[in-house]
């Protein structure tokens, strides 16, 4: 399994070969390229077995499923590899999906102002949770938990059916395409190079992976670590507030349950990417992998007529199994 | 706090220091606790009559017993987020098999604690033997678990609970007058309080939990150690899903909902601490038991149901953070 993943070489036993492999590998970032080979091998076993999923519309179809998500998950990459956990991200979404969607107010004029204010509010609620962690110095599971349920206390207090209307013109944010690729997958994939190009080419990113392999060394490098950590739980929350404009395009509505689950799910779509619960370690391209990951099991499972609960079984046996995986390869 | 972090040093100086420094020694969640019982007598001075008192036992005791398997696990350094899932679990398979007649009664119980142990050893190996973090091994085991016994039962919880079952959590020990669950809570304290502070077994613990090297090198099989405490956790999961259907019945599939963060909450708001190697029995009960006031004071102010959450993430940060700061101060 392990061999298989990390190289094309056909003989596991010529070591020699391997170890050449795995050295190239390593230095091209091959380690979170594996998962590919994953979601290359389930595709193309659905497309063997699975009539009608190998259709151009079903592909473009995974993809739409994986916009909220992924957006979601790159945020929560960034905090990862820091070596924090935002837990707030299923809150921040509800939240900011209600209040955007009432500031539209199915009026088009409207649309701009909120969205700003639905990126303004995913900065501040990642803002918070960062000055929590670092000034009160807190543990980050502990701190977004917190935070966490005292949004969900203000926002079940409000509302507790869908609020707000959606103009149809935002609507095509999620139902509207461009040379027959939905726009959310143009959002999703600007977003990701704009997260890549964050962390391979920015002092951030490079003082966030010092941050997460080792705060203490950072910290005595000159790293301004809490800075880092307060601007990785500010991306999260932007991609909090991203998901939050492509669900309430898709459901017409805000509501306060619409982000119920995105916490636990983008975690593992994160680590399932190769990222390591660590931090220090981590890309956002595994992460995609990760979100297309769980979006074809979903999709094969609605072609099979499975039921969710068996999804979610196969889910978390995927879990243990990919990490297994990568921690067997990681101590080799 | 634990034995281990208990300063040592002789404080010098006036009666006033001395006195200062003992009290920066008691852990805020005492502090906490108190505050919240006088807030409680404030409002309602009969929330301290017999009767009152033993329906708060009563409401209290599962997430006690839930807090203290998970302490153990947040001691040795990992954390079990598969534990609600485990009391839904628990519940479930113990009403589709004692489906309303108490003869299966012994079946049930046996099924369930082979389940609870079950997923002990396979988040245990997962964790020590594969070398995935709990939190993913967990996270998985919450899927694993909610998937499986929602195929299991339909969706739907089937069969029935009998009075004989639920007596544990809502009856009186014979003609006494005392809950059941206290006394089972009381068992569940002292029981662990032993483990963890009187026996080789508890000094392991800790030592695992702060320093897993450091641990192996002087001849601790960390991963039993791991093990043994992911099984206690999954045992108090089992035997606070038994306590919890007893007093509140169960009506749906999310019994258990929410008690993998109430568990690591309490445990924290008691001073454990998340990276392992700190924590106390004594602790993890007093912040369970500073939750449930909570739940019960915010009932009683009636405010809006759902501020409860607001107040309880209010409290756990400002405790934490009360509980940081001075340690890092100290």
């Amino acid at each position: 399994m392990s061999a298989l993943l990390n190289s094309p070489a056909p003989q596991p036993d010529a070591t020699s070969d391997a170890d050449n492999i795995t050295r190239i590998a390593g230095r091209f970032n091959l380690r979170s390229m594996g998962i590919y080979l994953v979601v290359l091998g389930m595709a193309l076993c659905a497309a063997l077995f699975v009539p009608g999923f190998a259709t151009a519309g079903n592909i473009v179809n995974i993809f739409q499923r994986s916009v909220a998500l992924g957006l979601v998950s790159i945020g929560q990459t960034f905090v990862i590899i820091g070596g924090s956990l935002d837990l707030s991200v299923a809150t921040a979404i509800s939240t900011i999906g209600v209040v955007s969607a009432i500031m539209m107010d199915n009026k088009t004029e409207n649309m701009a102002v909120a969205v700003g204010a639905a990126l303004l509010m995913g900065i501040a609620i990642g803002l918070v949770n960062g000055l929590i962690i670092t000034r009160l110095k807190i543990n980050a599971f502990i701190a977004t938990l917190g935070t966490s349920l005292i949004l969900q206390g203000i926002l079940f207090s409000g509302f507790d059916n869908y609020a707000g209307k959606v103009p149809r013109e935002f609507q095509s944010v999620a139902y509207g395409d461009l040379l027959g690729i939905p726009l959310g997958v143009y959002i999703l994939m600007a977003v990701l190079i704009g997260a890549w190009v964050i962390l391979r080419f920015t002092p951030f990113g490079y003082h966030l992976f010092a941050v997460g392999g080792n705060r203490e060394t950072a910290r005595l490098s000159g790293v301004r670590t809490d800075r880092v950590i307060i601007l990785a739980h500010i991306l999260s929350g932007l991609g909090a507030a991203l998901a939050a404009i492509i669900l309430i395009a898709r459901l017409r509505s805000g509501g306060p349950r619409i982000g119920i689950g995105y916490d636990l799910d983008s975690i593992g779509a994160v680590v399932v990417g190769g990222s390591l619960l660590s931090g220090g370690r981590g890309s956002v391209f595994g992460t995609l992998a990760g979100v297309l990951v769980v979006s074809i099991l979903a999709n094969v499972f609605n072609f099979l007529n499975v039921s969710a609960f068996a999804q979610d079984v196969l889910r978390g046996v995927v879990l243990i199994v990919v990490v297994a995986v990568y921690s067997y390869r990681a101590r080799r | 706090m634990s034995v281990i972090d208990t300063p040592y040093s002789a404080v010098e100086g006036s009666a006033l220091a001395k006195a200062r420094a003992a009290i920066t020694r008691v852990p805020v969640i005492y502090a906490v606790l108190v505050v919240l019982l006088i807030l409680i007598y404030w409002r309602t001075p009969a929330f301290f009559q017999m009767n009152s008192l033993v329906a708060f036992i009563r409401s209290a005791a599962p997430l006690i017993v839930v807090a203290i398997g998970q302490m153990f696990v947040l001691v040795s350094g990992e954390i079990d987020l598969s534990v609600g899932s485990l009391i839904t679990v628990a519940a479930a398979l113990a009403a589709k098999i004692i489906d309303s007649d108490s003869a299966n009664i012994g079946t049930a119980l046996l099924v369930v604690i082979v389940v609870a142990a079950g997923v002990a050893l396979i988040n245990a190996v997962v964790t020590t033997v594969f070398h995935v973090p709990s939190f993913a091994t967990t996270l998985a085991m919450l899927l694993i678990a909610q998937g499986a016994i929602s195929i299991v039962t339909n969706g739907a919880p089937q069969g029935g609970l009998t009075p004989e079952f639920r007596a544990l959590g809502r009856n009186n020990f014979a003609e006494t007058g005392i809950p059941n669950a206290l006394l089972v809570t009381i068992a569940v304290v002292l029981g662990s309080l032993i483990l963890l502070n009187f026996t080789t077994f508890g000094r392991r613990v800790y030592a695992v939990g702060g320093n897993a090297a450091a641990a192996r090198l002087s001849g601790i099989s960390v991963g039993r150690i791991k093990g043994a405490c992911f099984l206690i956790c999954s045992l108090c999961g089992a035997l606070g899903s038994i306590l919890l259907v007893g007093f509140s019945g169960m009506s749906s599939l999310n019994v258990g909902n929410g008690f993998e963060f109430q568990s690591i909450s309490a445990a924290v708001l008691g001073g454990v601490a998340l990276t392992g190697g700190r924590g106390s029995v004594f602790g993890a009960t007093a912040g369970a038991l500073a939750l449930q006031l909570v739940f019960r004071l915010l009932n009683l102010l009636s405010l809006p149901l759902p501020f409860r959450l607001t107040v309880q993430g209010l409290i756990i940060l400002g405790a934490v953070a009360v509980g940081s700061v001075r340690r890092s101060r100290s």
